[in-house]
């Protein structure tokens, strides 16, 4: 362990330890445009220049390991100076444009100008102008004002694994350019804007929209899709202006989805403001009194039996608990929040939960997905991947469709039944699987999306207990969800009761007259046309599917405008806050489904939040452990039985459509015609 | 220099692929690198495209070559542009490259590209109508001792002085090819008028 001074601190660091590093381990700050912790080091923008005994010069700390006996200074007078220089070098060509600069204010360029700018430019030639460039519908180009750090190449290269950004031409004419002209055909090309340093690459749909002082900042977590990323929602008024990554390095690190970052323009449309009611095949404006009374007039003196409730996908865990425990007094236990159709056993948590844990991947020597493109189903999950594959020794299989997933693969074949050739060891991946030390399975919901799910999960779980995915130390068994809902709302037991109907069941007794009442909860992924002549009541934000066949509409909250618990594809319950209130009469959905109990004389009991939260506790402990994950006890699930033959097809068709938000929003649709659409007629795959 | 391709108007190619002598030539080359450095072979190969493709190098041609190879396409890109030597336009069938660093310069390259401009009638960068020319500057070409130089082709004409050009450019539209090296009949680099130094020791002495 080299042991080193610093501005006259001695620290002893872990070998290999950059000096930049050990500054920062001690709380010095050394200025910096290249060097990003999750990127490689280039070392080429010279801003962390300090000084070193016995150097020369001075050194690019940012790639100058730390040895044993050095002594460096960060805040003399010829580090200054060197900084200094630096800085005007890099400002000859770079505009003076803040004042209009979507960075400014939040720009690294700007900020360290002011502690190592020079108050007036020495330079008299002319400054270079570089032309634009197109990246896609979602990054805004300004290049004159690149100071090349290549931050957003190594992004792209290292972390994204879409080569499709470099430099070309050298010296000053040096440009960054996609190859060429064209959208960067990565679903995480929004980090390019923020890996930038200045204001090169901006967001474009947030483009001249507002000043990072003014905005409200609210921490947060995603759910349009299973992962449960962090990330911070920065509102002015009543309106979102933008979404950002947080850093969880459990989870999504420092990286965000474009659809999770760019969608939120479909916060402000399609947006279900006050209730409805449909009247003569209209649906004409109400009030909430009036909706309820509706529901009540029509839902009275109707069994339990004929009453059932269906739950979307971006639905809070409360919401779902509440709607359970108002159908449970109603005495149904017709309710599933699979609406997807997928179809896998819930009685044991190991069964349906990413139990390795997302950070977990790394420690896997062999990785299989079943059934599951990890690149749209859960796009942190994939870079997780690739950066396992990017340290080293790692065999990755997929049972499946053949798809581009940024890194090198084998698809070892289509279906289920080569699930039961790894039962039999009678394919020869078994003997990988066989020397691995810590395999890992991921299963996705095109493995279970299927009539002969519960056999498949069953086949799924043997493969793990036969190749020691499951040991005291390792639990390599995953399934990635594609929904945030999903896990919260089985936890929360929103599943099909004793002699309940499943979704199946549900959508089969509409149709047959055998229901007379559905209750979809922010439902719209269901073909509601199966939902024959039942009495409908759509509960959500959007006017999408749901609402169409609705016959009541209850205006919800979106997740941005809630104070709501929501569990990832981990089991790890989180915290969504309000960012902005609900728009027109729409309210918090926990606090509707209590007020209609009311209406419906099977009033919940309870009144706030708070003892809502403490009722779900009390009915399963894993809520209380806020950000953490509860460990799954391993337990038989599934059931053996025969499977089709039939090979897993990835129930996403479009990563930029999965939800009423992203539907509704107008980055993604430019994202689909920008990228899916060409995609689709390329593979062939189109309609 | 490297500046960015100014657009020439030229019309890129839709497809390029590599005649089966230079597929041949290309794969001896990549089997140079160890297995996994295909990429390696970037630059050789980005040379005998551009030979195959008319001197210049199109777009598709260094897709080829990224598919060939297994590289990403703006890799190969990157190369390309970096390297003055790969031409991203069109060029004649003969590209004279009179190199104007210091010591050329200093010499009076700039009487010998006055020289061309005149013979050729066209400017630096540009070709003439008949697609036989293209005159350009470069940058060090490296033979300083026989300074001025100049490049046509693949060959190096040395001791240059403005009278040459005519005479130069003559022999190559008629077909000819004159001969490379110093032009006043110096011997590789030695001292103009002879050696000075080891008189006695003579060229026939090192030949033995």
């Amino acid at each position: 362990m080299p042991k080193l001074t610093i501005d006259g601190i001695e620290i002893e660091v872990e070998p290999g330890t950059s000096i930049l590093q050990a500054c920062e381990q001690l709380g010095i700050e050394i200025p910096r445009f290249c060097y990003h912790e999750r990127l490689s080091v280039p070392a080429n923008c010279r801003m962390c220049l300090v000084e070193m005994e016995r150097a020369p010069k001075p050194v690019a700390s940012c790639a100058m390991p730390c040895g044993d006996g050095m002594v460096v200074r960060t805040n003399s007078e010829t580090v200054l100076k060197a900084r200094k220089g630096v800085m005007e070098f890099l400002l000859i060509n770079h505009p003076l444009d803040c004042p209009i600069c979507d960075q400014g204010g939040e720009c690294d360029l700007q900020d360290q100008a002011m502690a190592y700018g020079f108050d007036r430019g020495r330079y008299g030639e002319n400054k270079r102008a570089v032309e634009d460039k197109y990246m896609g519908p979602v990054i805004k180009t300004i290049m004159t004002r690149c100071i090349h750090c290549t931050r957003c190449i190594r992004f792209i290269n290292e972390v994204a694994g879409v080569p499709d950004v470099g430099a070309v031409y050298r010296g000053e004419h040096m440009e960054i350019t996609t190859f060429v002209e064209k959208a960067i055909g990565s679903e995480l090309s929004g980090n390019l804007a923020d890996v930038c340093p200045v204001g090169a690459l901006t967001h474009k749909p947030y483009a001249f929209t507002a000043r990072p002082w003014e905005l409200r900042k609210t921490e947060t977590i995603d759910v349009l899709d299973a992962v449960g990323s962090n990330i911070r929602v920065d509102a002015r008024g009543a309106e979102v202006m933008r979404v950002l990554p947080r850093v969880n390095d459990d989870i999504n690190e420092e990286w965000l989805n474009d659809k999770s970052r760019y969608s939120y323009d479909g916060l402000k449309r399609q947006r279900l403001d006050r209730p409805y009611i449909r009247q003569n095949g209209k649906l004409v404006p109400a009030s909430w009194a009036e909706a309820f009374a509706a529901i009540a007039a029509k839902m009275k003196g109707v069994p339990g039996n004929r009453i059932a409730a269906i739950a979307g996908d971006l639905i809070d865990v409360e919401a779902q608990f509440a709607l359970k425990e108002l159908l449970t007094r109603l005495g149904s236990a017709n309710l599933d929040c699979r609406q997807d159709g997928a179809r896998f056993d819930t009685s044991a948590r190991a069964g349906y939960l990413f139990n390795s844990g997302i950070a977990g991947i790394e420690k896997a020597d062999v990785i299989l997905l079943v059934g599951t493109n990890p690149r749209w189903e859960g796009t942190l999950v994939n870079a997780r991947i690739r950066k396992r594959y990017l340290a080293g020794g790692v065999t990755i299989a997929a049972i499946g469709e053949q798809r581009d997933l940024t890194y090198p693969h084998s698809v070892i074949g289509s279906g289920p039944e080569t699930l039961q050739q790894l039962i039999d060891g009678s394919h020869p991946f078994a003997e990988t699987l066989r020397a691995a030390k810590n395999p890992l399975m991921i299963v996705g919901m095109g493995a279970f999306q299927r009539p002969d799910g519960l056999a498949v999960q069953a086949a799924a779980r043997q493969v793990g207990e036969m190749y020691g995915m499951v040991r005291d130390d390792w639990n390599g068994f995953n399934v990635l969800h594609t929904a945030a809902a999903r896990v919260g709302g089985i936890e929360a037991g929103f599943v099909p009761g004793e002699g309940g109907r499943d979704l199946q069941g549900i959508l089969e007794g509409a149709a047959t007259g055998e229901i007379d009442v559905v209750y979809l909860l922010g439902a719209d992924e269901i073909d509601t046309a199966k939902l024959g002549n039942a009495f409908v009541v759509y509960q959500g934000h959007h006017g999408d599917a749901g609402a169409h066949r609705a016959d009541v509409i209850l205006p919800g909250a979106a997740y941005t405008e809630k104070n709501a618990v929501y569990v990832n594809t981990e089991g790890r319950p989180q915290l969504a806050r309000l960012a902005v209130f609900p728009p027109g009469e729409a309210r918090e959905d926990w606090k509707i489904v209590r007020a209609l109990s009311e209406a419906l004389g099977a009033t919940l009991s309870f009144d706030t939040q708070t003892q809502l939260r403490q009722r779900l506790m009390a009915a399963n402990p894993i809520f209380a452990a806020v950000g953490q994950m509860t460990p799954a006890a391993w337990a038989p699930f599934g059931a053996q039985g025969p499977v089709d033959a039939a090979p897993f097809v990835t129930p996403i068709t479009n990563f930029y459509m999965t939800d009423p938000i992203s539907r509704a929003s107008v980055t993604m649709a430019n994202c689909t015609e920008a990228l899916v659409g060409p995609a689709q007629e390329r593979t062939g795959t189109h309609g | 220099m490297s500046a960015p391709a100014s657009d020439h108007g030229h019309v890129e190619p839709t497809s390029f692929t590599f005649t089966p002598e230079n597929l041949e030539l290309a794969k001896r080359i990549i089997a140079k690198y160890p297995a996994g450095k295909q990429a390696s072979a970037c630059m050789p190969l980005l040379d005998v495209a551009q030979r195959q493709h008319g001197g210049w190098l199109p777009r598709v041609a260094m897709d080829a070559v990224a598919d060939l190879l297994g590289m990403p396409r703006i890799r190969v890109y990157e190369v390309a542009t970096f390297y003055t030597m790969y031409n991203k336009n069109p060029v004649g069938r003969h590209h004279i490259q009179v190199c104007t660093t210091t010591p050329c310069w200093l010499r009076g390259s700039d009487e010998i590209v006055h020289a061309c401009k005149n013979k050729l009638g066209i400017g630096v960068g540009e070709t003439t109508a008949d697609g036989q020319f293209t005159l350009g500057e470069v940058e060090c070409s490296g033979a300083c001792v026989n300074a001025p130089v100049v490049q046509i082709g693949d060959d190096y004409y040395e001791d240059v002085a403005p009278e040459h050009i005519d005479g130069l450019i003559e022999a190559l539209k008629r077909g000819e090819t004159p001969k490379p090296g110093s032009q006043i009949g110096r011997r590789s680099s030695e001292p103009v008028g002879g050696p000075t130094t080891l008189k006695d020791f003579t060229t026939a002495q090192a030949d033995d």
